[in-house]
């Protein structure tokens, strides 16, 4: 699966090696619907890898269940696909243990925000430095189309019929109330403009929040047209929470672009530099 | 037909089996239900198992259909036909389609080669201009086309076929003509096929269902009194919370679709505590996270159902195919001595009574109930006779009013004690899940601790469960063991058997647990050799019945791993072979 | 975004069919337009890789084709860019509007029952985008040697308009019940 250009490449040639966003897809083919918003999330993470000039062995994606999370085995990267609801909770564990990784959580809606929404909160205080991405279609697509968190309270389905009765979660909104460092909205539909997002967000250090809005063509077919809704949010982007806060509770739900790029001090990772041996815990024993 | 029942000359049944196969939009699904439904409508017996490639749309996919003229609960080992619309990848479903040289391949003219797979068995191929006739004529379906093919092979009359798709229309009167003259379009090519096995005339018959595990466990969850369903969705059991969403609310009860299993299991202690028939419906990831609040219904002795529509396993495993792999689990996976009830349905049909009987233990005995049904059962239709209602229907017991000296926990000769019902005056109570006195007051004491376990292990031992802890049939000195969809194909080894002049006993557990030795001790009167049969790779059902019962002679285990269903040939040779050791004197030894 | 497509499916070439700043040499419009041609192979390849997936052979097949003809039309750029390797994407903003590249087929317009027609439609449209972006690059340039390089590319995917539309003009149109499933979707992990 590690089909990649080889850092053999810079001692041939002096140079790093240049990597294409081909270099971090794998040979496995998406199983994803035609169609599937998903595919250009791929794609999108690939660019950003590519535009960072990651190596792909030093970077680990991490996911839990649905078709979303489908993603690690898709790329060239090291990958992590767990059980629902838990991705974050595993890509913490993989950063704390080898903070010199990247780490790229990705996942669903409903593994994020439902099932998962617990460590999504705490994901955000805890500030990480990693970077989580959701790839929301507003429906869980691998179950067959129940309504999830951001699912409108009057979309009609067979688990809920009539809708659900229930408000729309507002995951901007969250991260940032929660203490997400980075809080980013994109659209699948814009590649480059999403890779640009990621690659900014896999830098900003902490725990960075993308949204990507990601159409699922087979259960919400409406969604074919959230390309004529988007548009670049009409700000620019800031370290002040307090006006993130304004900006993000009026959202029409289509702006774009980083909203929020603070400067909170990320959870402390690294080991000791002078790590003592074991036998120096012995002294406290002696009599 | 295959090799294994050419060996066991079984008594014929009488019917058909066909696998109809394709990819995306072809419409297969659609065919095979439709012909399932005509069928039902023609006074058949039969079963449809779904299979189908990795996609969400437009993978490869196969309706497995047996039709019969007698009760089907199982496949057969192999198929008498296999019908493809196209072959895009449909030779990955070669191991569930078991062709032999007495088959008949029927594909698509346009789709070119039969994968090599098939051919490899001698099966007789015939190609079908199939998609050209449905083009012939205007707004039919090719699938329809297939199924007057598979319909007329069956023997169905065009009238069942043409009830079953004007049941199923639901759009204009036009393309319902044009359909059903490519139905019959198929009825007169299948006439060049040449024989096959196919059903007698029949008469229809009223009173027939056409059901789905699934929805027969929820079905039976209501007919139990369940007015309260909280539950995360997860594949296979999906299909069982769809079905009672609109069915719940229509007879006053409610579900609603939690943030996680965890939620789930929590929301149905909370609404049975206060008084209302609770479930849940999951598979092996979801009952995972649940245990802990299983653990809380059990030591706050709260009545809930938590149906487990098991998958092959661990972890995410294989989401959409059977496995019984989740035993072990279920009856042993809490942490702490935590007594609960676990029972297995034996048949699609029995999906309703005994999830039915479910709602009931657990309402009487205040405990959780796991209900283990599994993929192939939930996700597989069959037309059945009417599952006759037993009336049970769960009912704890309440506390009165003020009672006297009301102490939640009493340590009752039943091991029972009146509840206290949020809203009823004067036995109010904390429900806790921490070890308490009779009073519910959070005691870590010896001796209520003793006392309090004494209690809930005891309500579940003494319990009277009637006869419907294990359906025993036949006499014999080997004894096959078996529970959940293992029953189906192991019924039909067995009648082969008996026909052949094996003399053996079947135990088809619907009562897993608590253990009941004295009543399997008595089911196994004169058996002196005992085979358990059971779909997983550990032998988790033989391991589990050795450790609690003393099982005659030297149990043998017939296991393996899903997701391939058990062949009634296979297991037929298994219990031959192992009623041939009985006589062995190597056995005498050990069992004297 | 959608008067703006009707626009341009209109034909002529409109302000619409261009933004930002006009390339000022000839390496630097020929970097932007091997991008345009590596977007649009990259995508073709990725779509042929779904349909495959989805058992559409047929439009896999032909989105295939695509992704050839627009890797060989990169190469014959490079080729004449004497480049050995693609120059990195220019950063900041592309000079085409929306959000990809003109020849780009996006992934919501695809379908897993999708036939030929669809496809090569979709291709078409995209050969025509590609078309009006470098007609319009032509005429705002002030460069002549800019100006003619766009020229002479409007006129190469002019050639491959007329190709998608001769294979268009070959292939049936789709009766109305094309999308048609008669099973439903199918539940997975
Ligand atoms: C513990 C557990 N519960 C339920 C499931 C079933 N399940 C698989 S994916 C999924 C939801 C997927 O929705 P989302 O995260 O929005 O992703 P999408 O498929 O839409 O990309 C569910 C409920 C599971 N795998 N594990
Ligand atoms: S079901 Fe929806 S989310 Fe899943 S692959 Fe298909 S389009 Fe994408």
């Amino acid at each position: 699966m590690n089909d990649t250009a080889t850092p053999a490449s810079v001692a041939e040639t002096g140079r790093p090696a240049v990597r294409t966003p081909a270099n971090y897809k794998s040979a496995t083919k998406p199983i994803w619907c035609p169609g599937c918003g998903d595919y250009s999330v791929l794609s999108s993470i690939t660019k950003a890898f590519s535009m960072l000039a990651l190596a792909p062995e030093e970077v680990v994606v991490v996911s839990g269940i649905g078709c979303s999370s489908r993603i690690p085995a898709y790329t060239s990267c090291y990958g992590f696909h767990g059980v629902h609801g838990r991705a974050l909770a595993a890509g913490t564990g993989v950063k704390l243990a080898r903070p010199e990784l990247t780490v790229l959580v990705a996942g669903g809606d409903g593994d994020g925000y439902s099932i998962g929404g617990n460590h999504f909160l705490h994901a955000c205080r805890r500030n990480v430095d990693l970077t989580y991405v959701v790839m929301d279609n507003h429906v869980y697509g691998m179950t067959k189309g129940q309504p999830s968190p951001t699912t409108e309270p009057d979309w009609d389905s067979k688990l809920a019929p009539g809708g659900t009765g229930v408000r729309a979660f507002h995951p901007l909104v969250i991260a940032l109330a929660s203490g997400a460092n980075f809080v980013a909205r994109a659209f699948s539909g814009d590649p480059n403009g999403t890779a640009d997002i990621l690659a900014q967000a896999i830098r900003h250090p902490g725990f960075s929040f993308v949204e990507i809005l990601s159409p699922c063509v087979t259960f919400r077919p409406e969604q074919r047209t959230w390309k004529e809704n988007v548009h670049p949010a009409p700000v620019a982007e800031t370290d002040d929470p307090a006006r993130a806060a304004r900006r993000v509770m009026t959202d029409d739900g289509f702006n774009m672009g980083v909203l929020y790029a603070g400067r909170r001090k990320p959870y402390p990772l690294g080991r000791r530099a002078d790590p003592v041996g074991v036998a120096e815990l012995e002294a406290e024993f002696a009599a | 037909m295959t090799t294994g029942s050419m060996d066991n000359p079984a008594p014929a049944r009488a019917g058909l089996s066909i696998a109809l196969a394709g990819s995306g939009g072809s419409g297969v699904m659609t065919a095979g239900t439709l012909l399932l439904a005509a069928a039902a409508k023609a006074g058949a017996y039969g079963l449809m198992v779904r299979t189908s490639g990795p996609q969400i749309r437009g993978g490869e996919a196969a309706a497995l259909v047996r039709l019969s003229a007698t009760p089907a609960e199982s496949l057969d080992d192999g198929f008498d036909v296999l019908l493809a619309l196209d072959w895009q990848n449909v030779q990955r479903f070669a191991d569930e389609i078991p062709l032999s040289a007495a088959s008949l391949i029927v594909g698509e003219a346009a789709e070119g080669e039969v994968p090599a797979a098939f051919l490899a068995t001698g099966a007789r191929h015939v190609a079908l201009p199939m998609k050209a006739t449905a083009k012939g004529i205007a707004g039919s379906w090719t699938n329809m086309v297939a199924l007057g093919v598979a319909g007329a092979l069956a023997g169905l009359p065009r009238e069942a076929l043409a009830a079953a798709l004007r049941e199923s229309w639901k759009r204009d009167e036009k393309s319902y003509e044009a359909n059903l003259a490519a139905i019959d379009a198929g009825m007169a090519a299948a006439g060049k096929l040449g024989a096959v096995p196919s059903l007698p005339a029949l008469e229809p018959k009223a009173g027939r269902w056409l059901i789905s595990g699934n929805e027969a466990a929820g079905f039976g969850a209501i007919r139990g009194g369940v007015r309260f369903v909280a539950a995360y969705p997860i594949t296979p059991a999906t299909e069982l919370l769809e079905w009672m969403a609109p069915a719940l609310a229509k007879v006053g009860g409610t579900l609603l679709q939690a943030e996680d299993e965890l939620a789930s299991i929590n929301m149905i202690v909370g609404a049975s505590y206060a008084g209302v028939p609770s479930l849940t419906a999951t598979a092996g990831p979801g009952l995972a996270l649940m245990t802990e609040g299983i653990g809380l219904a059990v030591s706050a002795e709260v009545p809930v159902v938590v149906v487990d529509v098991m998958r092959g396993g661990p972890s995410t495993g294989i989401p959409a195919k059977s496995e019984q792999s989740d035993l072990s689990f279920a009856v042993s996976g809490l942490h702490g001595d935590a007594p609960r009830v676990v029972v297995a349905p034996t048949s699609i049909t029995d999906c309703v009574a005994a999830t039915q009987w479910s709602v009931h233990l657990a309402e009487a005995l205040q405990s959780p109930v796991i209900v283990l049904s599994d993929q192939f059962m939930g996700q597989s239709r069959a037309i059945v006779d009417r599952p006759a209602d037993s009336g049970v229907v769960g009912r704890r017991l309440v506390a009165e009013p003020n009672a006297p000296d009301f102490k939640r926990y009493r340590d009752t000769p039943s091991g029972i004690s009146p509840m206290g019902i949020p809203g009823v005056p004067g036995t109010a109570y904390t429900a806790d899940g921490l070890e308490k006195n009779e009073l519910g007051t959070p005691s870590s004491g010896a001796r209520d601790h003793r006392v309090q376990l004494d209690k809930r292990a005891r309500k579940l031992a003494k319990f009277d469960y009637g006869a419907a802890w294990a359906d025993v049939d036949g006499e014999g000195e080997l004894a096959v063991i078996a529970f959940g969809s293992s029953v189906g194909p192991l019924r039909e080894a067995i009648a082969r058997v008996r026909a052949s002049g094996v003399k053996v006993k079947l135990v088809a557990m619907r009562l897993l647990a608590p253990a009941l030795p004295e009543k399997l001790d008595e089911a196994l009167e004169g058996v002196r050799q005992v085979l358990v049969v059971e779909q997983n790779h550990g032998a988790q059902f033989y391991r589990y019945l050795r450790a609690w019962f003393d099982l005659p002679g030297r149990p043998e285990s017939f296991h393996r791993p899903g997701p391939l269903p058990f062949r009634p040939a296979e297991l037929a040779e298994a219990i031959v072979a192992a009623a041939g050791r009985i006589s062995q004197p190597r056995h005498e030894a050990i069992a004297s | 975004m959608s008067a703006e497509r009707e626009k341009a499916q209109a034909g002529a070439a409109v302000a619409e069919d261009r933004t930002g700043a006009v390339p000022q040499s000839i390496p630097a419009l020929m970097a932007w337009a091997l991008w345009l041609e590596l977007d649009a192979a990259e995508r073709y390849r990725e779509l042929a890789d779904a349909m495959e997936m989805h058992n559409n052979r047929e439009v896999g097949a032909l989105f295939r084709k695509m992704e050839t003809i627009e890797g060989k039309h990169a190469e014959s750029i490079m080729h004449s860019m004497e480049w050995t390797s693609p120059p990195p994407r220019p950063r900041g903003e592309a000079p085409w509007p929306g959000f990809e590249a003109p020849e780009n087929v996006a992934h919501e317009d695809v379908h897993y029952l999708m036939q030929p027609w669809h496809a090569l439609t979709l291709a078409l449209k995209g050969e025509e985008r590609a078309v009006r972006f470098f007609t319009a690059l032509a005429n705002e340039s002030t460069v002549p040697a800019v100006q003619a390089a766009a020229r002479e590319m409007a006129a190469e995917e002019q050639e491959h308009v007329d190709l998608v539309r001769a294979w268009l003009a070959r292939v049936p149109p789709p009766d109305e019940r094309w999308r048609d499933d008669p099973d439903p979707p199918r539940y997975l992990d």
